[in-house]
């Protein structure tokens, strides 16, 4: 029986991978640690997954596929392999998400050489954390919508404006910036930026309390801010097809470039189904329950099939067919088993992570509620349907 | 466990993809909806009230026998192409988006069974049927369980063979094959053997089916005299079992054909409906199920060609993904099949209209061999463990 043998630097480099965190998983972290980037409050968590990131960057895990000249390491087709090994051996994410999935990717296409140079090193050593300042008041689902102006004033820029919902703002050192330098065009008026966020005059960061409590994301404000006319990506007017770019990335269609993602979803749920006990009964034990978790094991290995299914042509006769499905696929399976990890956790779910009888430390109920910011987020899943039944079907436009 | 970067491409390679656009031509030619009608659907009481024979298109099947199919899944030993499950799974995909009635589908399962077998039966079968001989599978009993053990017909060994007597039920295009590849149990072994169509003592009775793109029997054994040349030397459960996962990509793949067709259907309908003053597809409501529709069968499609790069592998989670493409392809042709009568209104509920054609066709192969209930009890065994008290489960080996 033939089979497609992964190349021989390709097995190398996963045993290396799996050996080096077996070697190298970091000490407990001195304070909780939340689910996702996105829920990062303190500064010590920040430094604590800063010093990871770096870890795992010098180690060759992070930008394994950036060309070296930025930083990475210049291979093709090992980030995947570095992604789904630290998924397995479930260690501490990447903090700077922001950085790595969506600046890194779009830098790449859109940015300047110097840029790549002066930015894509620090986005992959984790020094210098990325935020995104896409969405706004008055832009969430119509993001085209852009109120924040940016005025020409000789080499520079001056940006007013109001940006939301910005993850890691607080941390951030950059920031991807999407605004209005035309008023006479709505898709056509728009320009992309690299700007400055911490300690620069103008911006101000404000929290943002989400429905869980935590916090993690932002407002940022802009008052009469200046950014040099070399920190913008792309053409004057062309901000839109930019931002398009690190949107396929944000929605998981360019498969993350720089690193980060790919745990085995379902494990825990299984783990919770065999410590739960429902009416004198394991929860492992229940047909109903049994029938829901491998309904989603399903769609997890569906997804990553369906991954591997868009890397075949033949296969393919509408190539964005399957890319564009994925963030919708992905978001609302989490948001599905974090639920069910909430059915089957019954009443323990009641109790917040610092009750000491909560199971798996709290994580269902809260991760079920930060799930709605995966299927709101990078485009709510409703438009995510929108484009698909436009894009891919061909069914008549919504707008 | 198999390392992930195996068979990248499922190795679907530029012969897979050569036979699947001969394969797509052919029928597009020969068998396009409109002609499809026609042959089965031209009088609904011939097919329901008076249950006749459901017709078929013998000519085609000539067609695709002088193409090679059914020698594809044949190992080259025994005559045939020894082809990659991945490239008849993409045949398969085809046969289902055009709803072909023939005994393909059929005799591609009895296929995959016989090349689990070995020794002069297995060999001699397989050569006939490289040479274009159809055979379908006698495995299922009254109640329609998928469990090999459960088997209507008992063999009596004499020094000439076995003597069969019995039922085989939900016998699939029975009159369209030339032999049935059937079970029987003798004491405590299940055993294999291969009885042609028109043998002494084997009687056919036909099924009255909903679906008018194949037929289906109930075969009984009267004292059916089967000789030792045409019986497997060998344990049909564990035969079975080893062919299962090559039977669920089958099927599945043919459901997630008939659902990429609904779907396409359903979508060009959605585009030139108006009500409103805007195509019926503008509205929310009908967009959004077709793109879940889409998602389902695209899930379906990734692992169905998963499953059958991993039976093609000989990897151990061929039968996990088996399952868990029939689950998902039975599952997306329950959501397609529903939402394109929906969606397509009033016609949609009439037999003018071709949705019924695949409708049917597609809630036949959500059942056969498992619907998703079925595969997920026995994922659940396979993924979280056997259930306390339950019966044994099936081992992730074979």
């Amino acid at each position: 029986m033939t089979v497609d043998t992964p190349s021989r630097e390709a097995q190398e480099f996963r045993e290396y991978v799996r050996r080096w965190l077996a070697e190298n998983r970091p000490p407990a972290p001195p304070v909780r640690l939340p689910i996702t980037p996105i829920e990062v409050m303190s500064d010590a968590q920040r430094d604590y997954l800063q010093d990871w990131q770096r870890r795992c960057y010098e180690a060759g895990l992070v930008g394994a596929d950036i060309p070296t000249a930025y930083g990475g390491g210049g291979h093709t087709g090992f980030q995947r392999i570095a992604n789904q090994e630290m998924g397995r051996a479930a260690v501490p994410f990447l903090i700077n998400l922001v950085g790595l999935s969506m600046a890194v990717p779009t830098l790449l296409v859109h940015g300047s050489e110097e840029q790549k140079c002066r930015f894509i090193p620090g986005a992959l050593r984790g020094d210098e954390i990325w935020c995104q300042g896409f969405s706004e008041p008055g832009a969430g689902s119509d993001m085209a919508n852009q109120q924040t102006l940016a005025v020409r004033d000789g080499d520079d820029w001056v940006v007013n404006g109001h940006k939301v919902w910005t993850s890691l703002g607080h941390f951030a050192k950059w920031m991807i910036l999407l605004a209005r330098t035309s008023r006479h065009h709505k898709y056509d008026g728009l320009s992309y930026f690299v700007c400055p966020i911490e300690g620069h005059p103008g911006v101000t960061v404000r929290p943002l309390i989400k429905l869980t409590g935590e916090r993690g994301f932002n407002e940022v404000l802009f008052e009469d801010v200046r950014i040099p006319d070399a920190l913008r990506l792309g053409e004057v007017g062309q901000g839109w097809k930019v931002a398009m770019t690190t949107l396929t990335y944000e929605r998981g269609a360019g498969e993350g470039a720089g690193g980060g993602g790919g745990a085995r979803p379902i494990d825990p749920l299984i783990r919770l189904a065999r410590e739960s006990r429902r009416d004198g009964v394991r929860a492992a034990d229940d047909p109903v329950t049994r029938d829901a978790i491998v309904r989603l094991a399903i769609v997890a290995e569906g997804l990553g099939q369906a991954a591997r299914l868009a890397r075949v042509p033949a296969l393919n006769p509408v190539p964005m067919r399957i890319p564009l499905q994925q963030k919708l696929v992905s978001s609302e399976l989490a948001q599905q088993v974090a639920r069910l990890g909430v059915e089957i956790a019954g009443a323990r779910s009641s109790l917040y992570k610092l009750d000491p009888a909560a199971p798996d430390a709290g994580h269902w109920p809260l991760a079920y509620m930060n799930s709605f910011g995966a299927t709101i987020a990078a485009g709510a899943n409703e438009i995510q349907r929108n484009i698909l039944g436009e894009r891919v079907l061909g069914l008549a436009k919504s707008k | 466990m198999s390392s992930p970067e195996r068979a990248r491409d499922f190795g679907f390679g530029a012969d897979e993809e050569m036979l699947r656009d001969v394969a797509t031509r052919l029928l597009d030619e020969h068998l396009p909806v409109e002609k499809l009608r026609r042959l089965v659907a031209s009088d609904p009481e011939a097919a329901y009230e008076r249950g006749e024979r459901p017709p078929w298109d013998e000519g085609l099947w000539k067609r695709m026998v002088e193409l090679g199919w059914p020698a594809l899944a044949v190992p080259p030993e025994h005559g045939g192409h020894g082809f990659k499950l991945a490239g008849i799974a993409a045949l398969m995909e085809q046969v289902g988006r055009h709803a072909v009635p023939s005994p393909f589908v059929a005799s591609s399962n009895a296929t995959l069974v016989l090349r689990e077998a070995e020794g002069a039966c297995a060999s001699a079968w397989l050569s006939r049927i490289a040479d274009g001989l159809a055979t379908s599978l006698a495995i299922t009993d009254a109640e329609g369980s998928w469990e090999p053990d459960d088997c209507g017909v008992t063999a009596r060994e004499t020094p000439e063979g076995l003597v069969l007597s019995g039922a085989a039920h939900f016998v699939q295009d029975a009159f369209k094959v030339d032999a049935f590849t059937t079970t029987a149990r003798c004491g405590d072994a299940l055993r294999l053997c291969v009885v042609p169509r028109d043998a002494a003592g084997l009687e056919l009775h036909q099924d009255h089916i909903h679906d008018l793109t194949r037929d289906q029997a109930t075969l009984r054994f009267h004292e059916v005299r089967v000789p030792a040349r045409d019986v497997v030397d060998a344990d049909a459960a564990a035969i079975l079992r080893r062919a299962w996962p090559g039977l669920l990509v089958v099927v599945a793949a043919d459901l997630c054909g008939s659902s990429e067709w609904q779907l396409q259907a359903t979508v060009r309908y959605a585009q030139e409906r108006v009500q409103f003053e805007r195509p019926i597809g503008f509205f929310q409501a009908v967009k959004h199920p077709l793109v879940d529709a889409m998602v389902a069968i695209d899930r379906g499609r990734a692992l169905v060609y998963a499953a059958a790069a991993a039976i093609d592998a000989g990897a151990d989670d061929a039968l996990r993904l088996a399952r868990m493409a029939k689950s998902a392809a039975s599952d997306a042709g329950a959501f397609v099949s529903d939402r394109s009568v929906q969606l397509h209104g009033g016609v949609g509920f009439t037999w003018e209209f071709d949705v019924h054609l695949f409708f049917k066709r597609s809630l036949h192969n959500q059942a056969l061999y498992g619907d998703g209930v079925h595969q997920r009890r026995k994922l659940a065994d396979l993924l979280i463990g056997p259930l306390a008290g339950g019966p044994a489960a099936e081992s992730r080996g074979e």
